[in-house]
């Protein structure tokens, strides 16, 4: 397979307008006759579709939830980032890419990152546009927080429902287009494979979750905006509902995967409360501001009240670690910094799987007030779940898997190794190398949406001759009639275990042996373990009811039926990985001072795999890295 | 703990529907309402049965997918909180609890818990957007907006749509659901050009979905799970009627040259 990563020539800050002065367009008036399907409606699906109908696409937009507005997007709690400047405290486009590249941990594409930071400030003009009620200072100008990895203070925020907002303005001018019939909206409807004519998307097919019908939608260009594949682990901070199946079924028709074990383990969640647990709550970056992360210096202390622990006997072990960043170090670090800790048997709550956010410093500083102003309802979520009231006892967090850098393949114009089928937001590997800076998804998943993929889809469509393509035509139909099949073998299959028991075994291996710390010999193990569950899966799961009926069961069956092959393919690339990088932490690689080591002669490159066939090995494809604008060096925080 | 559940059982859109009893055996009060229905689903399917279809995503009260009617109450007894983030230790052991769908005309039911509320989408279609069309925008900070008014917006825009209003309103009115997104956009400079169209269209479509007429009951602000206050009907009733009399016949758009 050949990866064109095509990156335009010149320098790093006209790539993207040279770009888009060389890409095709299409007549306004052709445009209505171009059908696009947008899978997804999360901020990288759903601005996409918008922007799409107000073009003049027409536009085909699928989810699985009951309503748009209900991506797991909506989520997002902390800030998006933006090189506005606003504070003048020395930022800009580049130091915006330079973070991202160096948080990246130098394993993403410069040109990439450079049109998203560039792209960064159009989005929060549109987004205010659009009526998104950003928090603003008395003056009535915009007001901006600081993130980890950054030095400088460019996170725009709405109170701690920033998803929330940025994902109501996208799914407010969604509805404008349907209103306008723009845009044909299918909610609760999933997509389980990709159509393919000629080596080109031409279609998908998609289950009606409601009557089961499952029917195929057939277009000029697809796009998948259908998030990232954290739910792998069973326990991690997205909503139930997050799946890969449209990016696996991609993958198994051609599409290549790339990076799929750079996973980031988010350091502050609440630690895990017992075994019922269905899910793990996040608790906001943006608390990093002003809360202290501590454990006792002695194990001896970690069963006392924590307010009786006198301040000599604290370690604030961020800050001691890494003076320069402290308490705001990147996710990677904090995460493994907070493990490290607790492997000490230092750790504090249930388990000894904990660590202090400690808010008592700040508000001696501030007050209650100021403090309830910023954090509020996060506090209140804390308070809910854990009883525990953080105003006056400290909040205790333990890290928990959170977001999936890696994804399918694309090139700059965001198009998988499929022509035709594009991928925006979590959904692909694109920016954030081996780690994701905190707030940079919601500003990858707004960039791809409102102002590239609608130009690159321009530029695919002007530039390709489409066919147009019968409903009876035999790939169609096979597809179809292969979506049916895979339904009825997960339906005849009349088992005795549950599929949630086969979600959280699957979980467990995957957090063993490929979450925090990798060893070569655990995914050795895990690559034994998982096929084993999975054709335990295939022989034994239950799923009562039918098909043609809403069937809770089935939808999640399929879901888990595609992350144990997926897992499979993760455990494989961080086996391969003979490195540390962001949030791949090999425990064979590591500085003297148990820090990530690259390897930046022999792993410099995007590990792209391929599917070679059932039960055949996948195929590695390499993109070599170049770095002609940022010095590779070491990371550091300290 | 254990509970005895009565669950609104319901295979379909066209059938009807039965309330049946379950006993939920050995619930942990750190639990949330959904893993508890989780344990009780796992029994069933162990035993052969249909788990209790329920809508649920995220499970941090924020993409307003949940929602169930518990012992008569929209969201079940705790203040300012969706099912998802009710948590078990709220229960007596012992207690019996009463789960049933949003009961609303304008939401019918899909099977057992599960509704559709397609007719909240469509209020916001008919006009519940600024048209700000993607590109063009000019420099977010050319906008001022007073803190205050930047608030208000928020406090509207934080409804999650859920449909809890209209569950809990005697008269089945999705009048805070609309009156939250016409506050929230008519607060803003923004939201201004748009602002007497989007009432009125916003109402009209409120109308014709089904939906009962707001007669200040309050119910709905006691069950919204973000806490919206019903002021913002006010609002909506001062923009709609504000609406009616400045309006003018619109013109079409654009020219014929
Ligand atoms: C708790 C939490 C907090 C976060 N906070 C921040 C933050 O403060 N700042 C930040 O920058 N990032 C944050 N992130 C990350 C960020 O929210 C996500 O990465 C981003 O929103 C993903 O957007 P998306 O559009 O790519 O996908 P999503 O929003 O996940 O949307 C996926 C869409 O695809 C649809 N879909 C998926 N599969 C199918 C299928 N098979 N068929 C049909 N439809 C399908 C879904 O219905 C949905 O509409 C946070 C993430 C979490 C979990
Ligand atoms: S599941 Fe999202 S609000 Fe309850």
């Amino acid at each position: 397979m050949e990866l064109r990563s095509k990156i335009p020539s010149g320098p790093l800050e006209k790539k993207w307008d040279k770009h888009r002065f060389e890409m095709k367009l299409v007549n306004p008036a052709n445009k209505r006759k171009h059908t696009v399907i947008v899978v997804g409606s999360g901020l990288a699906g759903g601005a996409a579709a918008a922007t799409l109908s107000e073009l003049g696409y027409n536009v085909k937009c699928f989810c699985f939830q009951d309503s748009p507005r209900r991506a797991h997007s909506i989520a997002a709690q902390g800030g998006i980032n933006a090189a506005k400047n606003y504070q003048n405290d020395g930022d800009s486009i580049f130091r915006l890419f330079y973070d991202t590249i160096k948080g990246g941990d130098f394993r993403a594409r410069e040109g990439n990152v450079y049109r998203l930071a560039q792209t960064s400030v159009n989005i929060i003009d549109q987004c205010v546009a659009q009526g998104v009620p950003f928090a603003r200072e008395y003056g009535g100008l915009l007001a901006n927080r600081s993130f980890g990895g950054a030095q400088v203070s460019r996170t725009f925020y709405a109170r701690g429902q920033t998803g929330q907002q940025l994902l109501l303005g996208a799914y407010q001018a969604l509805e404008k287009e349907v209103s306008k019939g723009g845009v044909t909206m299918y909610p609760r409807t999933e997509m389980l494979d990709v159509v393919i004519v000629n080596g080109r998307a031409r279609g998908i097919v998609v289950r009606d979750m409601v009557s089961g019908a499952i029917e195929t939608h057939l277009a000029d260009a697809v796009i998948l905006g259908t998030g990232g594949y954290g739910n792998v682990f069973f326990l991690s901070t997205n909503a139930k509902g997050s799946n890969a199946t449209a990016i696996w079924r991609a993958y198994k028709r051609g599409a290549a995967f790339a990076n799929p074990c750079f996973t980031q383990i988010h350091p502050t969640c609440i630690p895990v409360a017992g075994e019922h647990q269905s899910k793990l709550t996040l608790m906001s970056e943006s608390l990093r501001n002003d809360g202290r992360v501590w454990v006792p210096k002695r194990k001896e202390d970690c069963a006392k009240a924590p307010n009786a622990i006198p301040e000599a006997d604290r370690d604030y072990y961020l800050e001691r670690k890494y003076p320069s960043f402290g308490n705001l170090s990147p996710r990677d670090i904090a995460s493994r910094a907070a493990k490290e800790v607790c492997d000490e048997g230092r750790g504090v709550g249930p388990g000894g799987r904990g660590v202090y956010l400690d808010f008592g410093d700040a508000i001696k500083r501030v007050g209650v007030d100021k403090i309830a102003e910023r954090y509020g309802n996060l506090f209140e979520m804390y308070q809910r779940i854990t009883d525990e009231n953080p105003y006056e006892v400290p909040m205790r967090i333990y890290p928990a898997v959170h977001y999936t850098m890696g994804g399918l393949w694309v090139d700059y114009n965001l198009m998988s190794t499929i022509p035709g089928l594009h991928v925006t937001g979590e959904a692909n590997f694109s920016d954030h190398g081996a780690n994701r800076l905190g707030a940079s998804a919601l500003m990858q998943g707004l960039a791809d949406g409102y102002f590239i993929v609608p130009l690159t889809i321009g530029d695919y469509i002007g530039s390709t001759k489409l066919e147009p393509v019968a409903a009876d035509h035999p790939d169609v139909q096979a597809t179809e009639a292969a979506v049916r099949d895979r339904v009825n073998k997960l339906l005849a299959v009349k088992g005795t275990r549950t599929v949630t028991s086969f979600h959280r075994e699957l979980g467990r291996t995957m957090w063993e042996y490929c979450g925090m710390a990798r060893s070569a010999e655990g995914l050795r193990k895990a690559l034994e373990i998982i096929p084993k569950l999975r054709d335990e899966f295939w022989r034994d799961v239950r799923i009562p009811g039918t098909g043609a009926e809403l069937n809770q069961s089935l939808e999640h069956a399929g879901r888990v039926a595609d992350f144990f092959e997926l897992a499979e393919l993760m455990c494989l690339d961080a086996l391969h990985r003979e490195e540390s990088c962001g949030g791949h932490f090999r425990v064979e690689h590591q500085t003297p001072d148990g820090e990530a080591l690259r390897d930046d002669e022999h792993f410099t490159y995007v590990a792209a795999w391929e599917f070679a066939g059932e039960g055949k090995p996948p195929v590695l494809n390499k993109e070599p890295l170049v770095f002609e604008n940022v010095a590779l060096s070491q990371r550091s925080y300290k | 703990m254990n509970l005895t559940l009565h669950v609104w059982r319901q295979t379909g859109p066209d059938t009807n529907g039965t309330m049946e009893r379950y006993e939920a055996r050995d619930v942990s009060p750190d639990m949330s309402f959904l893993e508890m229905l989780d344990v009780v689903n796992e029994g069933l399917v162990e035993a052969g049965q249909m788990p209790i279809a329920f809508d649920h995503d995220c499970r941090e009260g924020i993409c307003g997918s949940c929602g169930m009617m518990i012992n008569g109450v929209a969201h079940g007894p705790s203040k300012g909180t969706a099912t998802c983030q009710l948590h078990m230790r709220t229960f007596e052991d012992g207690a019996s609890v009463y789960i049933e769908p949003w009961r609303s005309r304008a939401f019918p039911v899909i099977k057992d818990l599960v509704v559709n509320r397609g007719a909240l989408d469509r209020i916001i279609a008919a006009g519940g957007f600024i048209s700000a069309q993607t590109g063009g925008a000019q420099d977010a900070n050319n906008i001022p907006v007073a803190k205050q008014d930047s608030d208000d917006a928020m406090d509207a825009a934080a409804c999650i749509g859920c449909g809890a209003c209209v569950a809990a309103c005697p008269n089945g009115s999705a009048s805070l659901f609309t009156a939250a997104k016409i506050s929230h956009l008519g607060a803003l400079p923004q939201g201004q050009p748009e602002r007497n169209r989007r009432a009125q269209r916003m109402v009209l479509q409120m109308d014709s979905e089904g939906f009962g007429h707001c007669t200040l009951y309050g119910e709905c602000q006691e069950a919204c799970p973000k806490e919206i206050s019903i002021d913002t009907i006010a609002r909506m009733n001062r923009d709609f009627v504000g609406s009616t009399v400045a309006a003018r016949e619109e013109k079409a758009l654009g020219g014929t040259g």
